[in-house]
């Protein structure tokens, strides 16, 4: 007589059940050092609901079937030489800022999740995170595969692990990471597994996938959609966590509205950077940045928070700023690319007449009458033979790490400056968030690596701007400034005109 | 300690890394001008405290020299804000004199001059 298979749902008590032996000779506060300090409070760990209840055999299985679906593809886009097929060469730069910018994000998320997966001490929150941890690293490293074909014809990707600890805009995303892995491991699970996840997701892979498939890079469409079919786990993940701390006490819920507000404020931050690509960097346009925060913010997180309401938690602080600014920051930051491509891994370039009455029709209310003129400004002075670049270093905001370009809310012609003194010394934000942020915990942003203090420091190659860039890996007059006259741009143009001949 | 931290001894631990002894004497000033906002941001730069609030000027033309409002500032003319607080800066007198201090902002309007066509740009 056979034994009788078990079903799934079987499989899986069994397999946090043995996962959650009680201890006998250790006290299990010894065993999970990290899960009191925060002061959240748990009554009742078995609430923890896992609604995919996945086994190790049935994860292994799933991975395993769409690594073979991605490797498939990756193969047929690198034979059909796929890298020709795409919209134009500007269209790279999107991968380039994916691969310095968002992959290492993704190893960071890994090692985030592995810790909370070894001190939560719920055996179904540690199954859920220790497999978000391993689908964080299949995701480094199928991006990583991917992008290595385009590393092959275009500059600057080679060194995108060092630059992500060096390069001044880089220091965003590292340090968003840093912050959130060096919190405890509830707050790293509201930053990543809820703010992140749930909450912005959508804003960062629709744009990048959408984009991608719109500018026929099929092989990081198919990453893409490879990585997103675990984002479905992830974002169950987020929402289980926040409802969890919220049903188990109620004084967990001031602690966590706290961590919602900080950390929406610092997602939204660094999704100004996506904000830019979206809306400058894609030579086939998706929809603007304000389109996208409209759909995936203002209506689909209204709704969660809505739902959210019953437990006590409010919308993130400022988010109807975040919203306001949604017809500024994208402009705001290509600025910011266009004049340090310079001292940056990529090509920035000047948006054509097309794409500026694109801008106009997407943002009637702002882009004609603060921003247009701008681009109308560096015209001029690049048919003049000045292409303008931002000729010194930045004020940096001593929290997001972005240079302090933001404007005053109501008022996109003047900067905002906020600042605090703190024991003696004066820290600078670009915002309000970011101000509140540090004044609820200096003494941990003090000791913010900010790229270029530390540059005035002499922590980072030399005084001068080519030392700087030689100890950023940063190949002058290759990797960096704008994409006209690059050899990126000159490659393109070579593969055009065969194509051409090709043809005729 | 605002902190919530699992070692007790957190503030122990902690490193400065933005304090003034660590700039090798001199002391990061932040320049900003006002209705000028194509420049990306205010501009970082260490100065010793010895030096004289004029070289401000010299300096802020160094970044902003390409700006086609660039050549009409009239620098006797222009409005000062030392960290939030209007100011009447002694050109001649050191920075330190003139209140600066580590990692001050040091903000300048330009009467007349608000960016090209007017637009703060």
């Amino acid at each position: 007589m056979t034994a009788k298979k078990l079903s799934l749902k079987q499989r899986y008590e069994f397999l946090t059940r043995d996962l959650d032996w009680e201890p006998s000779y250790q006290s299990a506060d010894d065993i999970y050092p990290y899960d009191k300090f925060e002061g959240i409070k748990i009554k009742d760990w078995s609430g923890w609901e896992d609604p995919f209840r996945l086994t190790m055999d049935s994860y292994w299985k799933f991975q395993a079937e769409k690594e073979r679906k991605l490797y498939a593809v990756i193969d047929a886009f690198a034979q059909n030489n796929g890298q020709t097929g795409v919209s134009d060469g500007r269209y790279i730069n999107v991968l380039k800022v994916f691969l310095t910018g968002i992959s290492p994000e993704e190893y960071q998320a890994h090692r985030g999740f592995a810790f909370t997966g070894r001190h939560l001490r719920g055996a179904g929150t540690r199954v859920a995170c220790q497999m978000q941890s391993l689908d964080e690293l299949r995701h480094v490293q199928t991006q990583i595969h991917t992008i290595s074909h385009y590393n092959k014809y275009f500059d600057g990707m080679s060194e995108f692990p060092i630059q992500h600890d060096r390069v001044f805009y880089l220091s965003v995303p590292k340090s968003f990471f840093d912050d959130a892995r060096t919190a405890g491991p509830f707050e790293f699970m509201v930053a990543v597994g809820f703010a992140f996840e749930y909450v912005l997701t959508n804003l960062l892979f629709v744009p990048f996938m959408s984009g991608a498939a719109y500018n026929g890079d099929m092989s990081t469409v198919t990453f893409g959609f490879s990585a997103q079919s675990d984002e479905s786990r992830h974002m169950t993940l987020g929402i289980e966590v926040i409802k969890f701390l919220l049903e188990q006490h109620p004084d967990n819920l001031p602690i966590v509205q706290r961590w919602v507000d900080k950390w929406f404020w610092r997602g939204f931050r660094l999704l100004g950077i996506v904000a830019a690509m979206m809306d400058y960097m894609l030579p086939k346009k998706v929809m603007s940045w304000k389109e996208a925060w409209d759909i995936y913010f203002v209506e689909a997180g209204g709704a969660l928070f809505q739902d959210l309401a019953r437990y006590g938690l409010k919308m993130p602080k400022y988010a109807d700023i975040a919203t306001e600014a949604g017809e500024h920051i994208s402009h705001q930051n290509w600025g910011l690319f266009y004049q340090l491509c310079h001292v940056a891994g990529f090509h920035a370039w000047m948006p054509d007449a097309e794409h500026l009455d694109w801008l106009s029709a997407k943002y009637p209310n702002t882009f004609d009458k603060y921003y247009r003129p701008r681009f109308e400004m560096w015209a001029k002075q690049e048919k003049e033979g000045k292409r303008f670049f931002f000729n010194g270093l930045p004020q940096l905001c001593s929290c997001c790490q972005l240079p302090m370009l933001y404007t005053e809310p109501g008022d996109p012609t003047k900067t905002c400056f906020r600042s605090s003194v703190f024991k003696g010394t004066r820290y600078h934000f670009c915002s309000d968030g970011c101000k509140d942020i540090f004044d609820g915990e200096p003494e941990k942003y003090v000791q913010s690596w900010l790229p270029v203090n530390q540059i005035f420091q002499g922590n980072c190659g030399g005084a001068t701007v080519p030392e700087v860039l030689d100890w950023y890996k940063i190949n002058v007059g290759v990797d960096n400034g704008d994409y006209v006259g690059s050899p990126d741009e000159a490659l393109w143009n070579a593969w055009t005109a065969q194509r051409f001949s090709e043809a005729s | 300690m605002s902190v919530v931290a699992i070692t007790p001894d957190y503030e122990d631990y902690i490193e400065y890394r933005d304090e003034q002894s660590l700039y090798h004497g001199a002391m990061l000033v932040y320049v900003h001008w006002e209705e000028h906002i194509s420049f990306v941001s205010a501009f970082g730069v260490p100065l010793p405290p010895g030096t004289p609030f004029g070289a401000i000027c010299e300096i802020a033309m160094g970044i902003y020299g390409d700006h086609p409002d660039a050549a009409r500032i009239d620098w006797s003319q222009a409005e000062w804000m030392i960290d939030d607080e209007r100011a009447t800066p002694d050109f001649g007198k050191s920075i330190v004199e003139n209140g600066i201090g580590h990692k001050s902002l040091i903000r300048f309007w330009t009467p007349g001059l608000h960016g090209y066509q007017g637009t703060a740009n």
